[in-house]
C-alpha cells in the first residue's frame, strides 16, 4: 500500500519534471513557431547561473527562482536581437541557427566552466511514508511548476498582454495592422521562453547537476512533449506532460528505464497518429 | 522553365557528375595517400545519406527528423545478414530492402493518418530515438540474431567488409573508394532523373500544393509514400557504405546523426541535390580539421559557422553560388544595380 | 568497365604498398599519436588522460628522449564521435606513420580503432579501465579489468556490510559485463545479488530506482554508473534522505570526477576500488603528484586511474623501445613481452606477456570531502579474467575481444 502511494507520488514528481523542462520550449515554439534546439543549453546555463550565484553567497531560492531565469532572459534578448529576429517565418532556418547556438554554448561552457563545477545540494530535506524515504524537493518543484502554469494560463487568458500575445501568434499581419508591433511581442515572448528554460535549469541543478553537455538529455524529450501537446502552449504542455510523464514513470517502475523511455516515445507516436495536430489540436481547442 | 530546358540542364549536371566521378576513381587511388582515400570514401557515404534527405525533403516536401533511422537500419541489416550468411553480396541487398520495407510500413502509418509538417517530423524523430534506445540496450549476450550479437552501445565492430561478389575476397580500400564514388554518382543521377519523370513532377506538385494536386487526380498519399520508401532505400545504401568505412554502432541512430543530415541539406540548399553533398563534405572536413588543431573547442567554431551561415547565406550554398554566378555574369555595374533595384 | 577494372587493380597495388614504409626514419623526432576526446561529453575523462600523457612524454624528453631522439605527440580530438576515431586512427597509422598510438576512452572507440591499427601494423596502447577480454598482440592494455578491482572490492563489501547486493549499472557492455563479475564475486564471497538494474547513459531521473532499492532493502549497493547524467543518482539519493543509510561501493565512481562535482553531503562515504587514487600515500605517488601540479598548476584535473594508467602506458612503450633499441613494431612488442615493469604512481605495473594486460596494485578508497581516503591496498593483482581466455604466447595470431562467461 505504501509502495503504491510512493509510486503515485513519483508520478507527480515526474510529471512536474517533464512539464518544467518543456515549458520554455513550448512558449517559444507555440507562440513563434521557432524550434529552439538550444533549449537544452538554456537549461544548462540556467543551472550554471544558479550554482555560481549560490557559490557567491546568494540565497539558494533567490538564485534558482530569480537569478537563473533573469540571466537566461537577458541571454535570450541578446540572441533574439542578433540572430532570431532575422529568421522569423523560416522555421527550418531557426532550427539550424539554434542548433549552431547549441554547439556554440556547449563549447563556451566547456571552455569557461568545464566539467568540474561542484553542484549545489537540494535546499529541502526528505519525508517518510512507511518504510520509504522520499525527497521533498521533487514536490516543491512540482508545486512551483503548478504555479508557473496557472500563472501563464491566467496571463494569456485574462490580461491584455495575453490577448496581444495570442493575437500576434494567430495572425501576425492582422495584429500588426491593429497597431501591435509584432517584433516587440516576439522579442518579449522569446525572453519569457528563455527565462522559463533558465528557471528549469536553476530548479534542476540540485537534483540533476549541471554539466556543459547536459542539454542533450533534455531536448528530445521536451520537444516531443511540446509537439504532443499541440497548439495550446499552457494547456497542451500540461496535458501531454501529465500523460507522457505518467506513462514513463509507471513503465519504468514495472519494467526498466529503457522500456520506460521507449513507452514514452511510443505513446507520443500513437497519440500523434490519432490526433495529428497534438492533443489540443482536437480536444480543448482554443485554450491558451 | 520548360520541360525541355529543365531536362537539358539536368543532363548536363549528370554528365558533369559522371566526369567528376570518373576523374576521382581514375586519379585519386593512384596519387592520394591511403588515409585521404579512406576519408573520402567515408565522406561519400555520408554524401549518399545527404542525398536521401535532399530528395525527400527538398522535392517531396516531407520534413523527416529521423532519417538516421533508415541509415542505421541499413547498416544493421547489412551487418546482421553478412554475419549470418557469410556472404556480403546478398547482405548488401538487405541494407537497401529492409529500410525500404520499414519505411513502407511507417509511411503508411504516417501519410494515411494525414500527418504533416512538424508533427510528422517528430514521429520520425521518436522512431529513430526508439531504435537508438533499444539497440543501445542490447549489450547483453541474449541479444543476438542468428550468429550476430547486437552488442549494444559498442555496436558490431566485427562487421564483415564487402567482398568482390562470389569470391570472398574483401574489397581493398581503393576498391571500396571506387564503389562509394560510383554509388554516390548513381544515387545523384537517380535523384536527378527521378525529379523530371512524370512521377517526380507529381511529387513536386504535391509538395507545392497537396490539395490542388489531389483535385487534379493525383494520389498524394501514395506519391508521398513512394518517395519516402525510395529515400529510405537510399539512406540504407548510405548506411551500408558507412558500415564498411567506419563500423556499425547505435550512434548511427542518434539525435546528432539525425540533426547532422538536416544541417547538410539546409546548408547546401533545400530543393537542390549538389548543395547538400557539398555541404556534407565541407562540414565533415572542417570537423576533422578542428579535431587536429586542438586550439579551441571545435563546438565553438562549428556553432559560430552555422549561426553566421544561416543569417548571411539564407537558402544555402547552391542558391548562393547560383546568385553569385548570375551577378558575375551580369555585364555592367549599371545593370547590376538595376537588377538589384528590380528585385 | 574493362579499363576501370585494370585501374582498380593498379590503384589497389599502389594503395597497399605505399604506406607504412620507413616508419619514423624521415624526421629527427619520434612521432607518436594520441586520440582522446578533449571536447564533447567524454571530455571529463579525456582531460586528465591527456595531461598524464604529456607529463610522461615530457619526462622522457627531459631525460634525453628515446634512441637519442625527442618524442613529438600529434594529438587528435575525436570530439566524442566514433566516426572521427576511425578517421584519425587511419591518418595516424598511414599518413603520420606514428611509432605508436595511445587512444580510445570508451570500449566502443577502442573497438573502432583497434582493427585499423592492427591492419596498418601500428602499435597500440589502450589505458582506461574496461570490461576485459581483449586479446590482440598488437595492443597493450594498461588499465584494470573487473577481476582485479571487483575481485577485491566484493569480498570487502560482503564481509563489512552484508550479503544482499543491489547493482545499478550503466546499460552498455562495460556495465553489463562488469555486473556478471559482480554476481560471480558476490557468490564467491557468500553473498547474493538480489537485483541488477541497467540505465542508458542519458538517464537523469533515478527516483524509481531509489524507491525500488528501499523496497528491496539490500545491505550494500554496487554502482557501475558512468558519465555526467548518472551522477544524478547520488544527488537524488541524498535528496531522498538516503545518504549514508545503505553503503555504496563502486568500480566506476571517481573515474569521471564524481567525487569532485558532487557535494560532500552527496558523495562522502562512497567506496571505490581502482588501480590508482591521487591520494595514495607513497613516495613514488607523492613525487608524481608534485610533478603533475608543477607542470599543470593547482587547478589541473584530478588524476584518475585512466590517467595514471596512460602515464604507465607511455613508460611501458619507452621500456620496449629502449630494450629493442629500435622503433620497429615487432621488436618493440617482443621487448615489452619479454618483461616490462613501470614503477608508476599507483605501484608497479607489470606487463603480462600472455594477455598484454598489466598486473597492478589495487586500492579501495572512501570518498570524503572531494577526495578519497585509502582504506586498503592489494599488491600485484593479475588480470585473471582475461588470462582465463587469452594466451598470446600460445596463439600469437589471436585477435578478438572475448566475452568472458
Amino acid at each position: 500500500m505504501d509502495y503504491f502511494l510512493v509510486v503515485l507520488l513519483q508520478i507527480v514528481g515526474a510529471v512536474g519534471n517533464l512539464a518544467l523542462i518543456s515549458v520554455g520550449l513550448a512558449v517559444i515554439f507555440g507562440m513563434m513557431r521557432v524550434i529552439n534546439l538550444a533549449h537544452g543549453e538554456f537549461i544548462m546555463l540556467g543551472g550554471f547561473a544558479a550554482i555560481f550565484s549560490v557559490q557567491a553567497g546568494i540565497n539558494i531560492w533567490l538564485a534558482m527562482l530569480v537569478i537563473a531565469p533573469l540571466s537566461i532572459a537577458v541571454l535570450g534578448v541578446v540572441i533574439e536581437r542578433l540572430v532570431m529576429r532575422r529568421l522569423y517565418g523560416r522555421m527550418v532556418d531557426t532550427m539550424l541557427a539554434s542548433w549552431g547556438l547549441s554547439l556554440l554554448l556547449i563549447g563556451l561552457a566547456t571552455t569557461f566552466f568545464g566539467n568540474r563545477v561542484v553542484g549545489i545540494a537540494a535546499p529541502v530535506g526528505s519525508f517518510r511514508i512507511g518504510d520509504y524515504s522520499l525527497g521533498a524537493y521533487d514536490f516543491v518543484l512540482a508545486g512551483i511548476v503548478l504555479v508557473v502554469f496557472a500563472g501563464g494560463y491566467a496571463v494569456l487568458r485574462f490580461t491584455r498582454a495575453g490577448l496581444i500575445a495570442r493575437a500576434t501568434m494567430q495572425n501576425r499581419e492582422m495584429a500588426s495592422s491593429l497597431g501591435i508591433e509584432p517584433s516587440r511581442v516576439y522579442a518579449i515572448t522569446f525572453a519569457i521562453g528563455s527565462a522559463l528554460s533558465g528557471l528549469a535549469g536553476g530548479l534542476l541543478a540540485p537534483i540533476s547537476g549541471v554539466l556543459p553537455t547536459m542539454g542533450v538529455a533534455y531536448i528530445a524529450k521536451a520537444f516531443i512533449t511540446v509537439i504532443t501537446g499541440g497548439a495550446s502552449v499552457i494547456t497542451g504542455t500540461a496535458l501531454s506532460s501529465t500523460l507522457l510523464g505518467s506513462i514513463n514513470t509507471v513503465s519504468t517502475f514495472v519494467t526498466t528505464p529503457v522500456l520506460g523511455d521507449v513507452a514514452l516515445l511510443l505513446a507520443a507516436t500513437i497519440f500523434l497518429r490519432l490526433l495529428p495536430t497534438g492533443i489540443t489540436g482536437r480536444i480543448f481547442k482554443g485554450a491558451p | 522553365m520548360t520541360f525541355s530546358t529543365f531536362s537539358r540542364a539536368g543532363s548536363i549536371h549528370i554528365a558533369l557528375a559522371a566526369i567528376a566521378m570518373l576523374a576521382a576513381i581514375i586519379i585519386l587511388p593512384s596519387f592520394a595517400p591511403l588515409y585521404t582515400l579512406i576519408n573520402v570514401t567515408l565522406y561519400m557515404s555520408m554524401g549518399v545519406f545527404a542525398l536521401s534527405l535532399a530528395l525527400l525533403w527538398g522535392y517531396g516536401g516531407i520534413l523527416c527528423f529521423g532519417q538516421s533511422a533508415f541509415f542505421g537500419l541499413g547498416a544493421y541489416a547489412y551487418a546482421i545478414a553478412a554475419i549470418n550468411f557469410g556472404d556480403t553480396t546478398l547482405a548488401a541487398a538487405f541494407a537497401i530492402v529492409i529500410p525500404a520495407l520499414f519505411a513502407a510500413g511507417l509511411g503508411y502509418f504516417l501519410f494515411y493518418g494525414r500527418l504533416s509538417d512538424v508533427y510528422l517530423g517528430v514521429i520520425t524523430l521518436t522512431v529513430t530515438l526508439i531504435l537508438f534506445k533499444l539497440i543501445n540496450s542490447t549489450g547483453g549476450d541474449a541479444w543476438r540474431i542468428g550468429e550476430a550479437r547486437l552488442g549494444g552501445f559498442n555496436g558490431i565492430p566485427n562487421t564483415p567488409l564487402l567482398t568482390v561478389p562470389f569470391s570472398g575476397v574483401p574489397l581493398s580500400p581503393a576498391q571500396m573508394f571506387m564503389l562509394a564514388a560510383i554509388m554516390l554518382f548513381v544515387t545523384y543521377a537517380l535523384c536527378k532523373v527521378l525529379i523530371v519523370t512524370r512521377f517526380g513532377r507529381a511529387v513536386i506538385a504535391v509538395r507545392e500544393n497537396e490539395m490542388r494536386a489531389e483535385l487534379l487526380g493525383y494520389n498524394a498519399k501514395r506519391l508521398k509514400l513512394a518517395v519516402f520508401v525510395i529515400s529510405a532505400g537510399i539512406a540504407g545504401l548510405a548506411g551500408l557504405l558507412f558500415a564498411n568505412s567506419v563500423f556499425v554502432s547505435p550512434t548511427m541512430f542518434s539525435l546528432s546523426m539525425a540533426a547532422q543530415v538536416l544541417i547538410w541539406v539546409v546548408v547546401g540548399g533545400l530543393g537542390t541535390l549538389f548543395g547538400p553533398v557539398a555541404a556534407c563534405f565541407a562540414l565533415q572536413i572542417a570537423t576533422a580539421a578542428l579535431g587536429k588543431l586542438g586550439i579551441v573547442d571545435p563546438n565553438i567554431v562549428l556553432g559560430t559557422v552555422l549561426v553566421v551561415f544561416v543569417v548571411f547565406v539564407p537558402g544555402g550554398i547552391q542558391p548562393a553560388l547560383a546568385a553569385l554566378h548570375a551577378w558575375i555574369a551580369t555585364p555592367t555595374r549599371q545593370s547590376r544595380t538595376l537588377e538589384k533595384v528590380a528585385r | 568497365m574493362k579499363i576501370s577494372r585494370r585501374l582498380f587493380l593498379g590503384g589497389t597495388a599502389v594503395a597497399l604498398t605505399a604506406p607504412w614504409v620507413n616508419r619514423g626514419f624521415a624526421a629527427d623526432d619520434i612521432t607518436i599519436a594520441s586520440i582522446y576526446d578533449l571536447s564533447g561529453g567524454l571530455e571529463i575523462y579525456g582531460q586528465p588522460i591527456d595531461a598524464c600523457l604529456d607529463l610522461a612524454v615530457s619526462e622522457l624528453n627531459e631525460a634525453g628522449g628515446l634512441l637519442g631522439r625527442q618524442i613529438k605527440v600529434q594529438k587528435y580530438d575525436p570530439q566524442s564521435n566514433i566516426q572521427l576515431y576511425t578517421q584519425f586512427a587511419t591518418e595516424a597509422a598511414t599518413s603520420l606513420q606514428a611509432a605508436t598510438v595511445f587512444g580510445g576512452i570508451t570500449s566502443a572507440s577502442r573497438e573502432a580503432i583497434r582493427p585499423i591499427l592492427s591492419r596498418y601494423q601500428t602499435l597500440y596502447f589502450y589505458s582506461p579501465l574496461y570490461e576485459g577480454g581483449v586479446c590482440d598482440r598488437n595492443t597493450f592494455l594498461t588499465g584494470s579489468t573487473p577481476s582485479q578491482t571487483i575481485g577485491q572490492l566484493m569480498p570487502f563489501a560482503v564481509k563489512n556490510f552484508g550479503k544482499k547486493v543491489y547493482v545499478l549499472a550503466a546499460d552498455y557492455n562495460y556495465g553489463q559485463i562488469s555486473t556478471k563479475w559482480v554476481r560471480d564475486y558476490t557468490a564467491q564471497a557468500g553473498g547474493e545479488v538480489i537485483a541488477a538494474e541497467f540505465f542508458p547513459l542519458d538517464v537523469t531521473d533515478f527516483s524509481a530506482a531509489i524507491q525500488k532499492i528501499q523496497r528491496e532493502k539490500p545491505d550494500v549497493i554496487y554502482t557501475l554508473l558512468v558519465g555526467g547524467n548518472h551522477m544524478s543518482f547520488f544527488r537524488q539519493w541524498a535528496a531522498a534522505g538516503m545518504a549514508g543509510q545503505i553503503p555504496i561501493v563502486s568500480t566506476s565512481f571517481g573515474g569521471g570526477n564524481e567525487h569532485i562535482v558532487l557535494t560532500p553531503a552527496e558523495s562522502d562515504g562512497v567506496m571505490a576500488a581502482f588501480g590508482y587514487f591521487q591520494e595514495i600515500k607513497s613516495p613514488a605517488n607523492e613525487a608524481f603528484v608534485k610533478r603533475y601540479h608543477e607542470k599543470f598548476g593547482d587547478k589541473a584535473p584530478y588524476v584518475t586511474e585512466h590517467a595514471s594508467a596512460t602515464y604507465n602506458a607511455v613508460h611501458h612503450w619507452a621500456n620496449g623501445v629502449k630494450k629493442a633499441n629500435s622503433l620497429d613494431r615487432m621488436a618493440v612488442i617482443e621487448a615489452i613481452e619479454s618483461g616490462s615493469t613501470v614503477n608508476g604512481p599507483g605501484g608497479p605495473s607489470t606487463i603480462d606477456p600472455k594477455t598484454h594486460h598489466c598486473a597492478t596494485d589495487v586500492h579501495i578508497g572512501r570518498a570524503k570531502d572531494h577526495s578519497f581516503e585509502i582504506l586498503e591496498s592489494f599488491a600485484n593483482q593479475p588480470p585473471a579474467d582475461t588470462a582465463a581466455v587469452c594466451d598470446l604466447v600460445a596463439n600469437p595470431n589471436d585477435n578478438q575481444q572475448y566475452v568472458i562467461q
